[in-house]
């Protein structure tokens, strides 16, 4: 102790044993103290940064503007009402610098051309990670309480999708994310809100379970159940890992609370017609243009059809003959609101198509299940299970109420904190591998969850995920002026008899008007101005084909004469577009004025390119064939058409060729001389 | 002070670890295989590309369709269980890294390329009887700009330019007087400057006397389009395209 006193006061003495000593000392410290905060701000990461930058662009052409670009210290980009706080491009220099796009060594790389400025909206509404943070571990890697590392570049198009609400053409992935949530029916358990606070809707239309008897057998059931897959490669139902009993419980208990439906015909006993002709199946099947809406495995294993309809490849082991029959006939009997068009199928066809299709069956699909009738126990032990996994969320179920919120909501997932998260042993700890894994193996987060299993495969999973991403608390608290709405359809219902009529063909299903609809044929809100009387009259009884290159074309519907003229003078008064003057006068038909139009259809503007006029010497497979267009469009209809095609079909691939008023007449005329032969339709 | 340069030492030392990894990762490419706990019951002597290559994605992201190799022997017949790693420039991922073919001798991967726009070449190898065997293969990654040219090709060119058809799209081109050059024509549409890309864009084929068959879009695509069109037909021509820019002369 003793020792120590002595070497303290020794040390005393040298340092402020004089006045003069004690000064100097005193000031040392005090400039030792000073120099802490400089020295800190030089050892700094973004320091170094920025000096390795002066020494990357040392020794370019343009070092002398580059330099003058960069300013020294710490860079900042504040947006208040985005809560952007972005120091990003401190470290990040050569983002705007277009002369170093050969650099890929980061911090430094030119940021890739983009819609948007970096100063106009910072780095991590789209990027994630810490904005105000200034160091790489910090910014990039944080994971502590709320906050989230930086986003892989994978999802990137959840940033797009905060502020774009409607489709981008830019952002395929996220597009097919937001469908997903619709298509596979995930909004039907768990809530999604807009911003608005509007829900969004499923489009899936998953079938009412409520006269499910008529339609098929328990032992389909059980076997669907066990496994959607096996019965259906493309099916969006996902798989419950049901047990045998469950699944047997369940199917049970549909069996049982099933009830016949109204309009019944199956009850009556009235059997299908006998089918003549074997071939006649597969060719009324194609006739009938089944394959633009169902899809069915061929034998290499490929699905071939369109994914609107359910796939049919052992639509044999699911469906009653009688049930297969009465939809054929008319499918709204069974369910009032299917996509699927009403045919009018004579009695003949119908019992063709259904042998036809009950032979697309598999023998050994659900060969080796044999059920016992169900106890009442078993029954009530069914309907448990239903409640339970929420089957009522997405299938109309007799005695089971469709369950609200049955799952967590979503609306905001995007930005939910690491801290709520459990994540499983050695995962990433960041929320878009959260959100695979829950979407992948849901049922590895715990023997008690209920989501199913869904097969999708990594890009699904990836847009899946990336929509899901986008949804996040900024993209509902940023001001209203920011956001760009998405485009709703709309509930347009055309009216009176035709609007019945429009309904029962499901022309809704392919066709839109009134920005309601599919996109599979054109859109037909001005086909009214487009056509003539009696070509569309011809059209409806037999549709033939305009566009050789397509494989989905308009069936036909058997249509009564009467039910031909209603639509036909419903189409010609109601879809006519304001932007085609009325009083056009058609041009002269006369020969030279003709010839100069076939000039300018051949040489200056190369139609047949894309056309035909005349089927020996043009081959243009792309437009639609144009040889008796003169008996289809009106003269008003194709001149506004060449003057702007955009302007009246939004988005459609023929350009706009800025033609002039007496091109665009000339060319008008010699296409209204391409006639129908024997001169029908002609005006 | 102290903290800080221990934190830096700490910088340092991990950093040095992870460059010897990565360097000791790069030796191995063409030597042993790695610990990947596959049991290879056989070996092959040459590599052949099945499906999966020269395809183009979009940066940071995963091919759309997997990369798949087969293993044969000396007789050109498929060898199944042999051991196939894949490897590629840092920033590619794959999903396996290693895997042993399967019946038919074909081993398949999910390529995810790397956040840079460009090239990528892969390396598929597998051990061999004597020496490891190795194949190349190429894809390419777009970045936003090029894969917004990439949707409006599809749109509104590649049923003329692109001659390949398919049940879904069949292909304009052989309808065609004058044939359209493939945008992945390098000879031909290198030499052309982007001005007279865009022009030919813009105004047709007559603006640079070809043929009026190409219609001018400057009416109908954006002045961004065009330029997204112009990256996109730069971005996919083989042999690749050498942008002009100024040379530096280096110190």
């Amino acid at each position: 102790m003793r020792s120590i006193g002595r070497v303290v006061s020794s040390a005393w003495q040298a340092l402020f044993g004089d006045a003069v000593r004690a000064f100097g000392v005193v000031s040392l410290i005090l400039l030792m103290t000073l120099a802490i905060a400089p020295a800190k701000d030089h050892f700094s990461q973004w320091h170094s940064y920025q000096r390795k930058y002066l020494a990357l662009i040392r020794d370019r052409g343009d070092a002398v503007s580059l330099r003058r670009h960069l300013e020294p210290g710490i860079h900042q980009i504040w947006m208040p009402e985005l809560g952007v706080v972005d120091r990003c491009t401190t470290c990040h220099l050569g983002l705007k610098e277009a002369s170093l796009s050969d650099v890929t060594q980061q911090p430094f790389r030119k940021h890739p051309v983009i819609p948007h400025s970096v100063d106009g909206f910072g780095c991590v509404i789209c990027h994630g990670g810490q904005g105000p943070a200034t160091t790489v571990a910090e910014a990039h890697h944080s994971e502590r309480a709320g906050e989230e590392p930086i986003l892989p570049m994978r999802y990137i198009e959840s940033g797009c999708g905060q502020c774009h609400q409607n489709a981008l053409p830019g952002t395929p992935q996220l597009n097919l994310g937001r469908t997903m949530l619709t298509r596979y029916g995930c909004v039907h358990c768990h809530t999604i809100t807009r911003p608005d606070g509007s829900k969004i809707e499923a489009t899936d239309h998953p079938p009412s379970l409520a006269h499910i008897a008529d339609k098929t057998t328990r032992e389909w059931i059980f076997s669907w159940l066990k496994d959607p897959l096996a019965y259906a490669t493309s099916t969006t139902m996902p798989n419950f890992k049901l047990s045998d009993a469950d699944a047997s419980d369940i199917s049970a208990y549909l069996m049982s609370s099933s009830t016949p439906h109204a309009g019944d015909t199956i009850a009556s006993g009235t059997k299908p017609a006998a089918a003549a002709d074997p071939a006649a199946g597969p060719s009324l099947y194609g006739e009938s243009f089944c394959a633009s809406c169902h899809t069915v495995q061929n034998a290499a294993g490929n699905l071939v059809g369109g994914d609107l309809g359910p796939e049919l490849t052992r639509i044999g082991n699911k469906a009653r003959p009688e049930w297969l029959a009465e939809w054929l006939q008319n499918p709204r009997v069974y369910d009032a609101t299917t996509p699927m068009p009403h045919y009018r199928f004579t009695p003949q066809q119908t019992a063709t198509l259904v042998d036809f299709l009950l032979a697309k069956s598999d023998s050994d699909y659900g060969s080796g299940v044999h059920l016992d009738a169900a106890t009442p126990q078993q029954i009530a032990h069914g309907r448990k299970r239903i409640v339970e996994l929420g089957c009522a969320a997405c299938h109309e179920i007799n005695g089971v109420q469709k369950p609200e919120n049955f799952a967590p909501e979503l609306s905001t997932i995007g930005s939910k904190p690491l801290a709520q998260i459990v994540f499983l042993p050695g995962m990433e700890h960041s929320l878009s591998s959260y959100i695979v894994a829950k979407i992948g193996q849901p049922r590895a987060f715990g023997a008690s969850v209920k989501m199913p299993q869904f097969t999708l495969t990594a890009s699904q999973t990836d847009a899946l995920t990336t929509a899901l991403l986008a949804l996040t608390a900024r993209s509902r608290s940023m001001p209203d002026d920011l956001r760009v709405p998405e485009v709703l359809e709309t509930n347009y219902q055309p009216a009176g008899h035709a609007g019945k009529l429009i309904t029962e063909l499901a022309c809704f299903s392919c066709h839109s008007f009134n920005g309601r609809g599919g996109d599979m044929a054109p859109d037909l809100t001005w086909e009214g101005s487009s056509v003539q009387r009696q070509w569309l009259t011809s059209f409806l009884h037999n549709p033939n084909t305009l566009r050789p290159s397509l494989i989905r074309r308009m069936p036909r519907f058997n249509l009564s004469d009467s039910d031909t003229t209603e639509l036909t003078d419903y189409i010609l008064t109601v879809y006519q577009s304001p932007a085609i003057d009325s009083d056009f006068v058609a041009p002269t038909t006369a020969p030279e004025a003709v010839e100069h139009g076939r000039q300018l259809f051949y040489s200056k503007y190369a139609c047949q390119a894309c056309h035909i006029v005349d089927t020996k010497t043009d081959k243009g497979y792309i437009g639609p064939t144009l040889t008796q267009v003169g008996s289809r469009l009106t003269p008003a209809w194709i001149y506004a058409w060449l003057k702007n095609p955009q302007a009246l079909r939004p988005g459609v691939a023929e350009p706009n060729q800025n033609m002039s008023d007496e091109d665009a007449r000339a060319l008008t005329a010699f296409l209204m001389s391409q006639k129908a032969p024997g001169g029908r339709g002609a005006k | 002070m102290m903290t800080r340069s221990a934190a830096q030492i700490k910088i340092g030392v991990s950093a040095a670890v992870a460059l010897l990894s990565f360097a000791s990762l790069a030796g191995c490419r063409h030597s042993a295989p790695a610990n990947t706990g596959l049991k290879p019951t056989a070996q092959g002597t040459a590599l052949v590309e099945s499906s999966g290559g020269h395809q183009v994605g979009a940066t940071g992201t995963a091919l759309k369709d997997p990369l798949v190799v087969q293993v044969n022997d000396d007789q050109g017949n498929a060898v199944p269980g042999a051991l196939v790693e894949f490897h590629g420039p840092a920033g590619v991922g794959f999903d396996p890294t290693a895997v042993l073919s399967d019946s038919s001798g074909q081993a398949t991967t999910s390529v995810a390329l790397g956040t840079v726009s460009g090239r990528y070449q892969i390396n598929a190898v597998t051990p061999g009887k004597n020496k490891p065997v190795s194949l190349a293969i190429e894809e390419a990654a777009l970045d936003y700009q090029q894969r917004v040219g990439a949707i409006l090709v599809d749109k509104y060119c590649s049923r003329c330019h692109d001659p390949e058809s398919s049940p879904q799209r069949v292909s304009n081109y052989d309808n065609l007087e004058v044939k359209p050059h493939p945008f992945t024509d390098g000879n031909t549409l290198n030499k052309m400057s982007d001005a007279d890309l865009t022009s030919i864009i813009l105004h047709g084929g007559p603006a640079l006397n070809r043929s009026a068959l190409m219609p001018p879009y400057g009416n109908t695509l954006t002045a961004t389009d065009v330029k997204a069109l112009v990256a996109y037909t730069r971005a996919v021509s083989d042999p690749p395209y050498q942008p002009p820019g100024t040379i530096y002369a280096r110190k």
